[in-house]
C-alpha cells in the first residue's frame, strides 16, 4: 500500500488566510477566557490588528503567482486583489460592527435567545452590552470570503461557501432593534442559501460526472478533449453558476436580498452588500474564466439575458421602494447586473474592469450604510424613507454626504460610480455585448430617478414632526465614512492607479 | 447625385490636428479653476461667506473674462489655431485610454467669451435681483459651479470630458432650478428637467460607447480623423445618438417639454442658463461634431428638420402664453430651433449658427433680465395681462427691452438681422425641393417671432394700465442690475454686424468655409421678403393688443387651445412614457410580491383545497422565494439545454 502523499503547501502565499483562521479562532477563545468587561476591546483590536496584518502579507504577496495545496488553492493576481479588497472593506465594516456611539451597547443584542418582547428581552435591549462574538464570526466570515476567491476546484469552493455564509446567517439574527424582522431574515437566508448550496453541489456533481474531476485545470481540459455527455457538462454549469448568482443576488435569484437587507444590523447589511458581492463575483469569474471558458459560446447568452433581468428588476424595483434599507438592496441587485455585463465581457478588460467595479461599488455602499446607521430617533434607525424628508435642514453635511454617495451610485461623472460603469461597459463593448450595454445604459438611467428622488426629499422638502435627527458618529463610523467617500471620490477623480492596478492583476492561473 | 457631390464639395475634409499648448497659453486651465475654486470657497465656508460671497462670486467670472480675452489674443496670433492641454491620464485601461485634456480653439473661444462675458454680466445683475434672498452666497456658490462646468464643457478635447461638462451643467442647473425650493413647482419643475435630460443623456452615452468600440478613441482629433473609414449606417446612428443628448439639453423637439417649466427659477437662471449658455450645449455638441454631421446626409437632413420643427413649434406657443418668462422660453425653443436648422444645413450654415447663438446669448439675456427688472418693480408678478403702461415708469428697462426686442425679431441694422436672416437664406439654399420646405418654414418662423415678440412688448410696456390693486407706483431697478441691462443692449444692438463680418472666418479652421451656393431665390428677394413678413407680424400684434388684452383667459378655436397646452406635449410624454413606465413598475412590483406567491396558494388551493388553512401556518414567504428560484432556475437549465440541443441556436 502505498504512503498518502503531503501535497506540498506554500505556507506564505497563503498566509493572509491563515492569520485571519487564526484571529477568528483566537477570538472564541477570548470569548471564553476574558472576563467581560474586557472582551469588546480586545475583539476589536485583535481583529483590526488581524485584517491589517493580513492585508500586509497580501501586499508582500503581491506577485505570487502559483497553484498550491495540490492545486486546490490559487494564488495569483485576481486573487490577490480581491482578497485585498475583501480585507479593505471588511475592515470598513468591523468599524461599523463596532460603534457603540450611536447605541448604548452596540447595534447587536447580548442574547439572541432570549424571547423576542419578554421581560428579559426589554431589560437587555436597553441596558446590557452588545454580544462580543460578532467579532470573531465576522473574521470568519471574511477569511471565508478570501478562500472563496482563491479556491482552484469546486469542493474548495463549496466549503469555503458554506465557511463564509454560516457566520453571515448567524450575524444577521443579532439586531437589537427590530429582532423579528432580524431573526426572519437570518432565517430566510439560511433556508434559502441552502437551496442555492443544493443546487451548487449537485452542479458539481453533475461535472464532476463530465469531467472525472472537481479540479479547474481538469474541466478546462476536459470541456476541449472529453467524449462525456455535454448535457452533463451544461447542466453542471447552469447549476453551479445558480448557487454562484445567488450569493452575488442576480435575478431571478434575488428574492432574498430586500428582506435581508432590510433586516439585518445596518452593519452586516454593510458588510454582505460589500464584501459578500466581491467574493461572489471573484468565484463567478474563476469558474467562468478558469474551467469554463471552453464553453463561453454557449453559457454566455444565458448569463446575459440574467444580466438583463437583473438590472431591470433592480432598476424598475428600486423606483417603487419606501424603505431606503430595501431600496439600497434593489439598487445592490441592479449594480449586480452591471457586474455581469463585466464579467460576460470575457476578456482581460472585462476581468480588469469587473474587479475595479467591485471595489469602487463597495467603498460607497458602505459609506452609504454608515449613512443610514446614523439617521435615528429613540426607536433605533428611521429607515422609512418619509422620514427621511427634510433631512438636508437638519443636518446638511450628512444629507450633502448621502447625496453625494447617491449620485455616485447614479454613475455621476467624477465619482467612482461613472469610472466603474464606464471601464465595464467599455470592455464589454469591446467583445461585442453591445446588447448588454444597452440595457445597462437605459437601466442605470432609469435607477437615477429613485437616488434623485431621496435627494429632493431630503433637500426640498420641509422637515416633518418625525424627521429624526442625525447621530453625531462616534470614530469608528466616521473614520468608515469619510474612507468611503474619500475613495469615491479619488477613484472618480484619479482612477488611474487602481486601474493600473486592476490590469496588471488581471491574469489566472490555471 | 448632384446634391451629394455639391454638398460634398462645400466641407472639404479637414484634417483635425492640434498643436500642444506653450507659453502662457498652457495656463488656460485657469479659466475652468477660477470659477470653480470659488464655487468650493462659497459651498464650504457656508455662513461664514455670507457679507462678502456675492463679491467674490462675480470677481471669479470677471477674471475669467478677462483672463479669456488675454487667451483669445494669444490665439490669434499662433498659425495653428488649436492648442491642446494635456493635464494627466484620467482612464486608462487595455486599450482605452481618456486623458483629462484640454483643448483651445476658435470656436471654444468664442463660447468661453459668451460664457465668461455674458455670465459676469448676469452674475452682476443677480448681486441686485437676490440682495434680499438669505440664500444669496449659496445661489452664487451654485452659479460659479453652473460657469466651471459649462466651460469645462466646452473646453474639454475629448467626448468624455465634454460629457463631464455635459453631466455638471445639469446637475447645477437642476440645484438652481430648485433653488426656491419652497415652491412646489420649481422642485417639479426641476424633476421634470432632470427626467427629460437623462433621456437625451443615454442616448450621448450611447454614442460615446459606440465612437469608442467603433474607433477606439473618443479624442476629438482621432474620432473626427477616423469618421472617413466608418460605414454610413454606424456614421448615421452615432450622429442620431449625438442628436438625442443635443435635443434633450437644447431642449429640442421630442424633448422641449421640460424647457419653459424651468423658469421657475430665479431669473438671472433663466436668463443664464436658459437662454444664454446652457442650452446652447446641444448646438456646440453638434458643431463641435461638424465632421460626422457632415459625413452623412440622412442625418444632416434630420438635423434640419428638428430645427425647423422646433422653429414653429416654439412661434405657435409663444404666441398663445400669457407669463413673461414663458413667452421668453419659448420664444428660446425656437431661436435654437434656428441654429438647429443652421447647424444642420451644414458647410458654411455651421459658422451663421454659431453666430447667431452668440448675438442670441446678447439679446435673449437682455430680454430675461428686462423681465425680471420688470417684475422685481411689479411684485413679481408675471402675467402680460396685468401689465401695461409701464414704459413711463421704468425708462431704461424699456428702452434697453426694447432695443433687444428690435434685435430678436431681426429689423436692420440690430444683430438679429445678420444673423437670423443669413439661416434663412441658407435654407433657400438647399439643393432640391426641399429649399421651399425649410425655407418657408424659417420665414413663417420670422413672422410668427415679430407677432408674438410684439404681443409681448407691447403688452408689458405700453397700452393701459392693467396692474394688480396692490401696485400704485412701480420703480425702477438699483444700477447694479441696469447698468447689465444697457451693456447686453449695446451687445443686442452692435454684436451682429460685427461678429457677421468676422467670426465666420475666425470660425473656418474648425468648421470649413462657406462655399458658393444658388439659392431657389435671389438673395434680395429674400431678405426684402423676411423683412417684409417681420414688419407684417409687428403690425398686425401692434394693431390687435394696443389697446391692450383681456385680463382672463378668453374661450378660443382649437388652435390657440393647442398652443396653449404646449402642443399637447405634455400629453403626449404622460401617454408615452409615463404611463407605460408606471405600468410596468406596477406589473414588475406585482410579479414580485404577489405573482409566484398568488400562483403557488392558487396551486395549493386547487390541489388541496385547504389552502387557507396552509396559509395561517405559513406566515413567511420563503416558500414563494423558493419557488421563484427554482422556476429560474429550471429556466436557466433548461436554457442551457435547450442551446446545447440546438433549439434555438
Amino acid at each position: 500500500m502505498q504512503d498518502l502523499q503531503l501535497p506540498p503547501i506554500d505556507y506564505g502565499a497563503i498566509a493572509p488566510m491563515l492569520i485571519l483562521f487564526g484571529v477568528a479562532c483566537l477570538g472564541v477563545f477570548f470569548e471564553a477566557v476574558l472576563p467581560r468587561a474586557a472582551r469588546r476591546s480586545t475583539q476589536l483590536v485583535v481583529a483590526l490588528l488581524g485584517l491589517v496584518a493580513a492585508f500586509v502579507v497580501v501586499v508582500i504577496q503581491s506577485d505570487t503567482r502559483i497553484l498550491t495545496a495540490g492545486g486546490a488553492v490559487a494564488i495569483d493576481g485576481p486573487t490577490l486583489f480581491l482578497q485585498g479588497a475583501i480585507i479593505l472593506l471588511g475592515l470598513m465594516a468591523l468599524l461599523l460592527v463596532g460603534d457603540r456611539s450611536l447605541e448604548q451597547g452596540g447595534a447587536f443584542v447580548a442574547q439572541a435567545a432570549i424571547t423576542v418582547g419578554s421581560d428579559a428581552d426589554r431589560r437587555q435591549a436597553t441596558r446590557s452590552q452588545g454580544a462580543t462574538e460578532i467579532y470573531p464570526l465576522a473574521v470568519f466570515a471574511i477569511a471565508g470570503m478570501m478562500l472563496f476567491v482563491a479556491a482552484n476546484d469546486l469542493l474548495t469552493m463549496f466549503v469555503a461557501l458554506e465557511v463564509f455564509s454560516l457566520p453571515l446567517y448567524l450575524l444577521c439574527a443579532l439586531a437589537r432593534r427590530r429582532r423579528l424582522l432580524s431573526q426572519e431574515a437570518a432565517l430566510k437566508y439560511f433556508l434559502l442559501g441552502a437551496y442555492a448550496s443544493a443546487f451548487f453541489l449537485f452542479g458539481v456533481a453533475l461535472v464532476y460526472g463530465f469531467a472525472g474531476g472537481v479540479q479547474f485545470g481538469t474541466i478546462h481540459d476536459a470541456v476541449r478533449e472529453s467524449t462525456q455527455s455535454t448535457i452533463l457538462l451544461y447542466g453542471g454549469i447552469a447549476l453551479i453558476a445558480i448557487g454562484l448568482l445567488f450569493k452575488a443576488a442576480a435575478a431571478p435569484f434575488h428574492v432574498w436580498t430586500p428582506d435581508v437587507y432590510q433586516g439585518a444590523p445596518t452593519p452586516i447589511t454593510g458588510l454582505m452588500a460589500a464584501c459578500t458581492k466581491v467574493a461572489a463575483f471573484g468565484a463567478l469569474l474563476r469558474v467562468l474564466y478558469v474551467a469554463f471558458d471552453g464553453a463561453a459560446w454557449d453559457y454566455t447568452p444565458v448569463l446575459g439575458a440574467i444580466a438583463v433581468l437583473t438590472m431591470l428588476v433592480g432598476a424598475v424595483l428600486a423606483v417603487t421602494q419606501t424603505d431606503i434599507k430595501r431600496l439600497l438592496a434593489y439598487s445592490s441587485i441592479a449594480n449586480a447586473g452591471y457586474l455581469l455585463v463585466g464579467v460576460l465581457a470575457l476578456s482581460k478588460e472585462g476581468l480588469a474592469s469587473t474587479m475595479f467595479y467591485l471595489v469602487a461599488y463597495g467603498f460607497t455602499v458602505i459609506a452609504a450604510f454608515a449613512v443610514v446607521t446614523l439617521v435615528r430617533d429613540a426607536d433605533g434607525e428611521a429607515t422609512h424613507l418619509s422620514r427621511w424628508a427634510g433631512l438636508g435642514r437638519r443636518s446638511p453635511l450628512f444629507a450633502g454626504l448621502f447625496t453625494f454617495i447617491l449620485l455616485a451610485f447614479a454613475g455621476i461623472p467624477l465619482t467612482s460610480g461613472f469610472i466603474a460603469k464606464f471601464a465595464v461597459f467599455g470592455a464589454a463593448l469591446d467583445s461585442g455585448e453591445a446588447w448588454l450595454v444597452i440595457f445597462g445604459v437605459i437601466t442605470s438611467m432609469l435607477l437615477a430617478f429613485p437616488y434623485l428622488r431621496v435627494v429632493v426629499m431630503m433637500w426640498l422638502s420641509e422637515p416633518g414632526e418625525s424627521t429624526p435627527t442625525v447621530s453625531i458618529p462616534g470614530g469608528l463610523t466616521a473614520a468608515a465614512l469619510m474612507i468611503g467617500v474619500v475613495a469615491t471620490l479619488v477613484l472618480g477623480v484619479a482612477p488611474a492607479p487602481l486601474l493600473d492596478l486592476t490590469t496588471n492583476a488581471a491574469e489566472f492561473v490555471r | 447625385m448632384h446634391a451629394n457631390l455639391s454638398n460634398a464639395a462645400a466641407v472639404p475634409a479637414l484634417a483635425v490636428d492640434y498643436v500642444p499648448a506653450e507659453g502662457f497659453l498652457s495656463s488656460f486651465w485657469l479659466l475652468i479653476a477660477i470659477p470653480l475654486a470659488s464655487a468650493a470657497i462659497l459651498l464650504l465656508l457656508g455662513k461664514r461667506a455670507d457679507k462678502w460671497g456675492h463679491v467674490l462670486g462675480v470677481g471669479s467670472i470677471a477674471v475669467s473674462f478677462v483672463l479669456a480675452l488675454t487667451y483669445f489674443f494669444q490665439l490669434r496670433g499662433l498659425d495653428n489655431k488649436s492648442v491642446e492641454l494635456k493635464l494627466f491620464d484620467f482612464i486608462s485601461v487595455g486599450s482605452f485610454h481618456v486623458d483629462f485634456g484640454l483643448l483651445f480653439d476658435p470656436l471654444s473661444a468664442v463660447f468661453v467669451l459668451l460664457i465668461t462675458g455674458v455670465g459676469s454680466l448676469i452674475h452682476l445683475y443677480a448681486v441686485g435681483y437676490m440682495e434680499h434672498d438669505p440664500g444669496r452666497r449659496k445661489f452664487f456658490g451654485y452659479f460659479n459651479l453652473f460657469a466651471a462646468a459649462m466651460l469645462l464643457l466646452v473646453l474639454g478635447n475629448n467626448f468624455v470630458m465634454l460629457y463631464f461638462g455635459w453631466e455638471g451643467v445639469g446637475l447645477a442647473s437642476y440645484l438652481l432650478i430648485a433653488f426656491w425650493s419652497d415652491r412646489p413647482s420649481a422642485a417639479t419643475a426641476g424633476k421634470k428637467a432632470f427626467l427629460m435630460n437623462r433621456v437625451g443623456d443615454a442616448g450621448f452615452a450611447i454614442a460615446i460607447f459606440l465612437m469608442f468600440q467603433q474607433l477606439g478613441t473618443v479624442n476629438y482629433a482621432d474620432v473626427f480623423n477616423g469618421v472617413g473609414s466608418l460605414s454610413s449606417g454606424v456614421v448615421l446612428m452615432m450622429g442620431l445618438l449625438l442628436l438625442l443628448g443635443a435635443t434633450g439639453k437644447s431642449g429640442q423637439f421630442p424633448l422641449q417639454a421640460w424647457l419653459p417649466d424651468a423658469m421657475e427659477g430665479p431669473t438671472p437662471v433663466s436668463a443664464l442658463i436658459h437662454a444664454a449658455t446652457m442650452v446652447t450645449a446641444g448646438v456646440y455638441l453638434i458643431a463641435r461634431s461638424n465632421p460626422i454631421f457632415s459625413a452623412n446626409l440622412t442625418l444632416q437632413t434630420v438635423v434640419v428638420s428638428v430645427g425647423a420643427l422646433t422653429l414653429l413649434i416654439g412661434c405657435i406657443i409663444g404666441c398663445a402664453k400669457d407669463d413673461i418668462k414663458r413667452v421668453l422660453a419659448w420664444s428660446t425653443v425656437s431661436q435654437i430651433g434656428y441654429m438647429f436648422l443652421g447647424v444642420g444645413l451644414g458647410g458654411g450654415a455651421y459658422a451663421l449658427a454659431i453666430i447667431h447663438l452668440l448675438a442670441h446669448g446678447f439679446f435673449k439675456a437682455g430680454l430675461f433680465l428686462g423681465a425680471g427688472s420688470v417684475m422685481h418693480g411689479m411684485h413679481e408678478q408675471t402675467d402680460i395681462r396685468r401689465f401695461g403702461g409701464l414704459w413711463r415708469y421704468m425708462k431704461i428697462t424699456w428702452a434697453t427691452f426694447g432695443l433687444a426686442w428690435l434685435a430678436i425679431i431681426g429689423l436692420p441694422p440690430l444683430s438679429g438681422y445678420f444673423t437670423k436672416e443669413p439661416i434663412i437664406v441658407a435654407a433657400f439654399e438647399r439643393d432640391d425641393w426641399t429649399a421651399w420646405l425649410f425655407g418657408t418654414a424659417a420665414l413663417l418662423g420670422a413672422a410668427l417671432t415679430a407677432f408674438y415678440m410684439t404681443r409681448l412688448f407691447v403688452l408689458t410696456f405700453h397700452g393701459p394700465k392693467r396692474w394688480t390693486e396692490e401696485i400704485d407706483h412701480p420703480h425702477e431697478s438699483p444700477p447694479v442690475m441696469t447698468v447689465p441691462l444697457v451693456l447686453l443692449a449695446v451687445g443686442s444692438v452692435g454684436a451682429g454686424a460685427l461678429m457677421a463680418s468676422s467670426v465666420p472666418d475666425w470660425l473656418t479652421p474648425v468648421l470649413g468655409g462657406r462655399g458658393e451656393h444658388e439659392a431657389v431665390l435671389s438673395h434680395n428677394v429674400i431678405t426684402i421678403l423676411s423683412i417684409a413678413v417681420t414688419v407684417l407680424g409687428v403690425g398686425l400684434a401692434y394693431a390687435l393688443f394696443r389697446n391692450g388684452t383681456a385680463l382672463q383667459e378668453q374661450p378660443a378655436g382649437p388652435v390657440v387651445m393647442a398652443a396653449r397646452r404646449n402642443l399637447y406635449a405634455d400629453a403626449f410624454n404622460e401617454a408615452v412614457f409615463e404611463k407605460p413606465g408606471i405600468f410596468l413598475t406596477r406589473a414588475l412590483v406585482f410579479l414580485d410580491n404577489r405573482g409566484i406567491d398568488g400562483l403557488v396558494n392558487g396551486l395549493a388551493a386547487a390541489v388541496g383545497g385547504g389552502s387557507s388553512r396552509l396559509r395561517r401556518l405559513q406566515t413567511g414567504f420563503v416558500r414563494s422565494y423558493a419557488m421563484s428560484m427554482l422556476t429560474g432556475a429550471l429556466l436557466v437549465v433548461a436554457a442551457f439545454l435547450a442551446l446545447q440541443l440546438g433549439w434555438l441556436a
